[in-house]
C-alpha cells in the first residue's frame, strides 16, 4: 500500500512540477483546455444530439429495423417470398 | 442539397481536418525517436537539442490535433444514427481497445517524453519517445480495422433480432482484426505518415538553409528526414500495390471509378491522364497478371465472370436479392415469437440473400457508381504528388549526404513547396478510399441514404458552418504557433563530430 502511495505521489509531483516549470508549452495547454471546452461544453451539448439517445436497446433495434424495411418494396406475399 | 449530402460533406471535412494532424504525428514521432537514439548512441548533445526542437513542433501538432477524432464519433450518433446502431457491436471492440490501450499509452508516454528530459533517465526517456510513436501507430491500427471492415465487412453476421452486424466468436474477431483491407490500409496510411513527417522535416530544414541559418542542424535533420521519408515512400508504393489488389477483389467499382474504366477486359491499360495509357498496366496492378481481367463500370452493372471463374451477378440481380432480404427481414420481424416455422423460413431467405441486403435500398443500378471524376483525378493527384515528393526526398537526401546543397536553391524551394503538397496527396488518398466506395457506408450492406439520421438539411448546414469556423480558428492558431517555433529555431550546439 505504501509503495502504491509513493508511486502515486511521485507521479503527482512529476506532473505538478512539470506544469509549473513549463515555458513555451503553457499556451499549448491553454489551447487544449479551450478546445476541450468548445468540444464538450459547447458542441457536444448544443449541436450533437444522438437521435436514439434515451432509448432502450430494444427500442433502438426496433427503430433501426423500421428504418431498414422502410426503404424496401411493399412486403412481398409470403408465398412468393418463400417459393420464388 | 439534402441532409445526406450535407452530412457527408460535414463528415468529410471533419475527417480531412483530423487527417491534417495524424500523419505528422506518425512521421515526426519516428524522426525524433531516431534522433534521440542517435543522441544516446553517440553521446552527442547536438542530437539531443535537435530531437528537442522537432519534439517541440510535434507537441504543437499534437496539442491542436488531439481530440479532433472525437468529433467524428459525435457525428456518428447525431448524423449517422442508423449506421451507428448497425455497426455498434462490431465497432465497440476495436474502438475501445484503441481508446483504452493505444491512446492512453500514447498520452502517458507523451507526458514523460515532453516533461521528462531532466526528470527520468535518458534510456527511460528514449523508451518513452519510441512508445509515444508506437502508441500512435497502434491507435491508427484499431481505427483502420474499423474502417477496413466498412470496406470489406468480414467476420460478422447480420442479426435480425438486434438489427446489427455482430461478431459471434473470438474467431470472428480475429477475422475482423486480420481483414486484409485493414492490414494494407494500416501500412499504407502509417507509411504515408512517415512520408509526411520526413517531407516536413526536409522542407523546414530547407527553409533554414535558404535563410542561411542553422546549417549543420538543417543538413543533419534533412538526412534523417530524407531517410524516413524515402523508406516511407517505398513502403507506400508496396502497400499501395496490395491496396490495388484488394480494391480489385473487394471493391471493383472503386477501382473502375479510379481508372475511369467504362468497359473492362483482359490486358487492361492504365490511364496516366486521359489519352495517355500504359498497355496492360492496370491488369498487372489489379491482378499481378498482364492478361488478368479487370471489370469496368458497365461490366459491374451488367455482371461478369472474375479471374477465378466466379460469376458476379449484375447489379439489377443484386437489387432483386437485396429486396428479397429486406422483405424476409420484415416478415421475420412480424412473425418472430409468434410463428416459429414461418420465422425460420424468413430467416433462411434473409441469410441466403443478406450479402446483397444494401442493394435492396437502391432505386436503380447506376446508384452504385461513385462520382467518377472526383475519384479519377484524386487518384492521379495522389500518385503524381507521391512520385514528386519521393524524387525531392531522394535529391535532398543525396545532396545533403554529400554536403552539396550550396547553390541548389531550386531544390530547397521544391522541398518547401512539397510540404503542402504532401498533405494534399494524403487527402487525395482518403478521397479515393471514401468517395470511391459511395454509395456505401458498409460495402453492400448499408447505403448512405439508410445510414443517415432523420435530420433536416438546415440543421446539418448550420453545424457544418459552426465546425468550419471552429476548425479554421484552431488551424490558424496551430500554423501561427508552428511558424513562430520554426522562426525562433532550435537551441542547437555544434556536433561532437562533423
Amino acid at each position: 500500500m505504501g509503495k502504491i502511495r509513493n508511486a502515486a505521489s511521485s507521479v503527482w509531483r512529476f506532473y505538478r512540477d512539470s506544469f509549473r516549470e513549463m515555458t513555451w508549452g503553457r499556451p499549448l495547454v491553454w489551447l487544449i483546455l479551450l478546445k476541450l471546452f468548445i468540444l464538450f461544453a459547447v458542441l457536444r451539448v448544443f449541436f450533437f444530439r444522438p437521435e436514439y439517445a434515451g432509448m432502450t436497446e430494444e427500442q433502438k433495434s426496433e427503430a433501426v429495423g423500421d428504418r431498414l424495411i422502410q426503404h424496401a418494396d411493399p412486403p412481398a406475399d409470403t408465398l412468393t417470398l418463400f417459393n420464388p | 442539397m439534402d441532409a445526406i449530402l450535407w452530412s457527408r460533406i460535414q463528415f468529410a471535412m471533419t475527417a480531412a481536418y483530423h487527417w491534417l494532424f495524424v500523419p505528422l504525428t506518425l512521421g515526426l514521432a519516428l524522426v525524433m525517436a531516431v534522433m534521440e537514439t542517435l543522441y544516446l548512441v553517440k553521446k552527442d548533445e547536438f542530437w539531443k537539442k535537435t530531437a528537442q526542437f522537432w519534439m517541440k513542433l510535434f507537441a504543437v501538432n499534437f496539442a491542436v490535433g488531439i481530440a479532433t477524432g472525437l468529433i467524428l464519433e459525435f457525428e456518428f450518433g447525431t448524423n449517422w444514427s442508423n449506421y451507428s446502431w448497425f455497426v455498434g457491436d462490431m465497432f465497440g471492440a476495436p474502438l475501445a481497445i484503441e481508446g483504452i490501450l493505444a491512446f492512453f499509452m500514447e498520452a502517458t508516454f507523451f507526458a514523460v517524453m515532453f516533461f521528462g528530459w531532466n526528470k527520468v533517465s535518458p534510456k527511460f526517456h528514449l523508451a518513452s519517445t519510441w512508445l509515444t510513436g508506437i502508441g500512435a501507430t497502434i491507435s491508427a491500427y484499431w481505427i483502420l480495422v474499423a474502417n477496413g471492415w466498412m470496406q470489406n465487412p468480414v467476420g460478422t453476421t447480420f442479426n435480425p433480432d438486434t438489427v446489427r452486424s455482430e461478431m459471434a466468436s473470438a474467431a470472428a474477431f480475429w477475422e475482423v482484426v486480420t481483414n486484409p483491407v485493414a492490414v494494407s490500409k494500416f501500412f499504407h496510411s502509417v507509411t504515408s505518415g512517415w512520408v509526411t513527417g520526413g517531407m516536413f522535416v526536409v522542407g523546414v530544414s530547407a527553409w533554414y538553409l535558404l535563410k542561411g541559418r542553422q546549417k549543420i542542424f538543417a543538413v543533419k535533420s534533412m538526412i534523417i528526414g530524407g531517410i524516413v521519408g524515402l523508406v516511407g515512400s517505398a513502403a507506400v508504393m508496396l502497400s499501395g500495390d496490395s491496396s490495388g489488389i484488394h480494391a480489385a477483389e473487394f471493391q471493383p467499382m472503386k477501382l473502375a471509378a479510379a481508372e475511369g474504366l467504362e468497359d473492362g477486359g483482359r490486358g487492361a491499360a492504365f490511364t496516366i491522364v486521359p489519352g495517355v495509357k500504359i498497355p496492360k498496366m492496370l491488369s498487372i496492378l489489379a491482378t499481378h497478371d498482364a492478361n488478368g481481367y479487370v471489370p469496368g463500370i458497365n461490366d459491374i452493372l451488367k455482371g461478369y465472370t472474375d479471374n477465378n471463374g466466379n460469376v458476379v451477378p449484375s447489379v439489377a440481380e443484386k437489387m432483386e436479392r437485396g429486396r428479397k432480404a429486406l422483405d424476409a427481414l420484415e416478415v421475420y420481424r412480424m412473425v418472430s415469437g409468434q410463428d416459429d416455422e414461418l420465422a425460420a423460413q424468413a430467416r433462411a431467405v434473409l441469410d441466403d440473400n443478406v450479402q446483397y441486403m444494401g442493394y435492396g435500398h437502391l432505386s436503380r443500378p447506376e446508384d452504385v457508381v461513385p462520382p467518377v471524376g472526383i475519384v479519377f483525378w484524386a487518384f492521379r493527384l495522389m500518385i503524381g504528388i507521391g512520385m514528386l515528393v519521393a524524387l525531392v526526398l531522394l535529391l535532398s537526401l543525396f545532396f545533403s549526404w554529400k554536403d552539396k546543397l550550396e547553390g541548389k536553391k531550386w531544390l530547397l524551394w521544391a522541398a518547401i513547396i512539397c510540404i503542402p503538397l504532401v498533405y494534399i496527396g494524403g487527402q487525395c488518398g482518403w478521397i479515393v478510399a471514401e468517395v470511391g466506395r459511395q454509395p456505401w457506408t458498409i460495402q453492400g450492406l448499408l447505403p448512405v441514404n439508410v445510414a443517415i439520421s432523420s435530420l433536416s438539411a438546415g440543421a446539418v448546414k448550420t453545424t457544418f458552418f459552426v465546425f468550419l469556423a471552429v476548425f479554421a480558428m484552431f488551424l490558424v492558431i496551430e500554423i501561427r504557433i508552428m511558424l513562430g517555433a520554426i522562426k525562433k529555431g532550435p537551441d542547437t550546439v555544434e556536433p561532437v563530430k562533423e
